[in-house]
């Protein structure tokens, strides 16, 4: 009895579950060995210098072909995620907020999503949205992170600014309703009000059930966004893990003293 | 739209031909081969008029003089016109009940074409010409249009029935002497669509015609007349498909339009004829001479085109832009999968004053397709103030496929403005994967893409004929990619 029980609350508790995670781009080696353990309910923050692998991460998540996993696992709700299609990952609740949108002239943002919206209802058994209700769910969400309606009515991505590209992720992340939401360097490119909305839209999109790995540079979105647990990529390690005082620590220090801290250790 | 688009998505699931099947229906038809006794034949099966016969002479002894272009950019095998039945016509069934009572295998072809032959069971405000290899099988809401004063019936009642007409305006925009092809079909074309809009007169309903080759060893030349008299406006629209066979089946037609003083003709097409199989064997040789006028002031004719099908495509729909102020548009989109040629494109010839013309081409290559934009823009010395626009976009998909631009442009008139842009563009692996990530399958990216891109031409098709092109356009390009 209570053995059963202890199984149903380890489902429960991991969401995604990264073990000794190594990946290669064109035969070289970007992530070296990345264990990391998302839980419902938290947000994580990936911050740590250009080139450390945290793209990479969010590129293997999602199920990008050109990065090669060469060792380790990933199991995301019990299941393991590297063996599902991009599009089931996403199907399945795994949102990727890009750091460089796609334009795709002459598809309207509206037939995009409802395309979305109904491919992931019908992976869940589910009838599509009738027009209605999905311009009502359209007009909801719009309202919800504060973008400009007009957008919605375009080509997706065509034409957007940098910023409104970035507002335009968080749209379709609130559209969709992910279980797992990976934002990478969302707050790259943004100036101060569109951060604003950015952070707000995650922080009204978080419930007890959902998590979100933010990808950053920068400590200021987390000014916005306030992470559970902060952690630091670097050279394809994460090599700190600690609680949203890191994000500070990162800021006033830069990131020279990890690495001098990782060097020293090797040396150790 | 989006409703419809989204069941477009749902329901394609298989990437085959779904038009390749063929029908028994046992046909009439004479020798292979063509010979001035064969030109004869054809004339006297239909009970032709002495002038037409004559017509048809002098056009099969002028064809005799000419070769086969040889400039397009396209690979087109020997074709020994010995061996093709130049006539083939369905027999039709003794009549019993009524005169309209047509054979219920030939109903049946056209009811799994999706073309209802029956009225009541038509889609609303669309009249239908169905033409089978050489002759027209039915005409539909004939006698409701003619209430209107609005002629439309097949070619060879035109001939019997209107013969001053046909007179009037046959070879006028396409001499028999004007190419290989136009002289060809000029000998031995069997049938086609007639259509005269009188003055003042607006077509209620879109007219189409719905061509369809059954017959082996057959080709198809059919001939459409379509003229709008002053004031008048019409929409037109071709479909066509053809069975799967492994022989290669010659298409020759020829559309000529005559607009008149403030009317305007919008002339659509679908074109899915069989395009062969994956290895590029068997497919439709289209080669179509389509050619409109702009005879009086302020008329406007404008052509969409969706190539999917043939084989090979050579095709060049023009406006001769000859009152003041006329207009020519031409928009087309031609996919080129598997080992498919087209070498497409169009002629704005500006004569008048205040002329104008646009022209949007938007070419699509998969498999090892090749792709060619052929246009010529001439503004001739009296032409002041003609305007051109010119947009020919080349999308690719994948590394063997080939797309190719050849602009012409001849301006004798100092004030005349000629535009022309162009871009090629791959579908990137971005586009899909951004897609993918949506929980869209790459299937459907791509038939989402492809329409996008071919969003700003599909929109000029009547509302019905844009569903069944976004289909198209799906299908034709399905297992291209991945």
């Amino acid at each position: 009895m209570l053995k059963i029980k202890k199984k149903i609350i380890v489902r429960i508790i991991i969401m995604l579950d990264i073990n000794n995670l190594k990946v290669s781009i064109a035969g070289k080696s970007i992530l070296k060995g990345v264990s990391l353990h998302v839980k419902p309910g938290e947000i994580h923050a990936i911050m740590g210098p250009n080139g450390s692998g945290k793209s990479t991460l969010a590129s293997v998540l999602t199920g990008r072909e050109f990065a090669e996993v060469t060792e380790g696992t990933v199991t995301y709700m019990g299941n393991n995620l590297l063996e599902m299609s991009p599009e089931d990952r996403a199907k399945e609740g795994i949102f990727l907020g890009f750091q460089y949108p796609i334009e795709i002239p002459g598809v309207s943002m509206v037939n995009f999503m409802k395309t979305a919206v109904n491919e992931k209802r019908k992976h869940h058994g589910l009838d599509p949205l009738s027009a209605s209700d999905f311009l009502k769910m359209m007009r909801e969400k719009k309202e919800l992170v504060e973008i400009d309606s007009k957008l919605a009515n375009r080509s997706v991505n065509e034409g957007f600014s940098g910023g409104e590209k970035k507002k335009n992720e968080i749209f379709q992340m609130a559209m969709l309703e992910p279980k797992l939401a990976i934002l990478d360097e969302t707050d790259s490119g943004l100036d101060i009000d569109a951060l604003r909305i950015v952070a707000n839209g995650v922080n009204k999109l978080k419930k007890a059930d959902n998590s979100f790995i933010v990808i950053t540079h920068y400590q200021r979105l987390l000014d916005h966004i306030i992470p559970d647990v902060v952690h630091v990529l670097y050279d394809g390690r994460i090599v700190k893990t600690a609680g949203k005082e890191l994000a500070l620590e990162l800021e006033a220090k830069g990131y020279d003293w990890i690495k001098k801290e990782v060097e020293n250790n090797v040396i150790a | 739209m989006d409703k419809d688009q989204d069941k477009i998505l749902d329901e394609v699931t298989t990437g085959e031909y779904k038009y390749g099947f063929h029908s028994d229906i046992e046909s009439e038809q004479i020798q292979k081969g063509l010979s001035e006794d064969v030109v004869r034949i054809i004339s006297a099966k239909k009970n032709e008029p002495d002038w037409l016969l004559e017509f048809r002479l002098k056009a099969y002894r002028h064809w005799l003089t000419m070769k086969m272009p040889a400039w397009p950019n396209l690979k087109i095998p020997v074709i020994n016109y010995q061996d093709i039945i130049f006539y083939s016509a369905p027999k039709q069934k003794p009549k019993l009940n009524s005169l309209d009572e047509i054979d219920p295998e030939l109903k049946r072809t056209f009811d799994k074409l999706g073309i209802p032959l029956e009225e009541q069971k038509h889609l609303a405000g669309v009249a239908v010409d169905a033409v089978m290899d050489s002759v027209s099988v039915k005409t539909t809401f004939r006698e409701a249009l003619a209430e209107m004063g609005i002629i439309f019936c097949s070619f060879s009642d035109a001939v019997h029935e209107y013969p001053d007409l046909v007179k009037r305006y046959m070879g006028t925009v396409v001499p028999y002497t004007d190419n290989f092809f136009a002289s060809l079909n000029s000998a031995v074309f069997s049938d086609g669509s007639f259509c005269y809009i009188p003055k003042g007169v607006r077509c209620p309903m879109e007219l189409s015609t719905y061509f369809r080759i059954n017959a082996a060893n057959t080709g198809q030349f059919e001939r459409t007349l379509l003229v709008a008299d002053e004031e008048s406006y019409v929409s037109y629209l071709e479909g066509c498909t053809a069975p799967s066979r492994d022989e290669n089946q010659l298409h020759a037609a020829i559309v000529e339009i005559i607009a008149e003083k403030n009317s305007e003709v919008k002339y659509s097409t679908v074109q899915n004829w069989y395009p062969g199989d994956k290895d590029g064997k068997g497919g439709i040789f289209n080669f179509v001479t389509k050619r409109g006028m702009c005879r009086g002031e302020n008329s406007k004719i404008s052509w969409t085109q969706i190539e999917t099908g043939s084989a090979i495509t050579w095709k060049y729909p023009s406006c001769i832009l000859r009152g003041d102020n006329s207009t020519g548009e031409f928009y087309s989109v031609a996919v080129t999968n598997n080992h498919q040629q087209a070498d497409t494109g169009t002629k704005m010839i500006h004569i008048g004053k205040n002329t104008k013309s646009t022209i949007v081409s938007k070419g699509i290559s998969a498999g090892k397709g090749q792709n060619s934009y052929r246009g010529l823009v001439k503004i001739l010395k009296n032409a002041s103030n003609a305007r051109n626009f010119s947009q020919c976009d080349s999308l690719l998909l994948g590394d063997k496929c080939g797309a190719h631009t050849f602009p012409y442009l001849e301006v004798d008139n100092q004030t005349a403005i000629v535009e022309h842009e162009a871009t090629t563009s791959k579908i990137g692996e971005d586009q899909i994967f951004y897609c993918n990530q949506r929980g869209i399958s790459t299937e459907d990216a791509i038939g989402m893409i492809v329409n996008g891109y071919a969003r700003e031409v599909i929109n000029k098709l009547p509302m019905e004929f844009a569903v069944e092109a976004q289909k198209l356009l799906q299908i034709s390009l399905e297992g291209s990619v991945g």
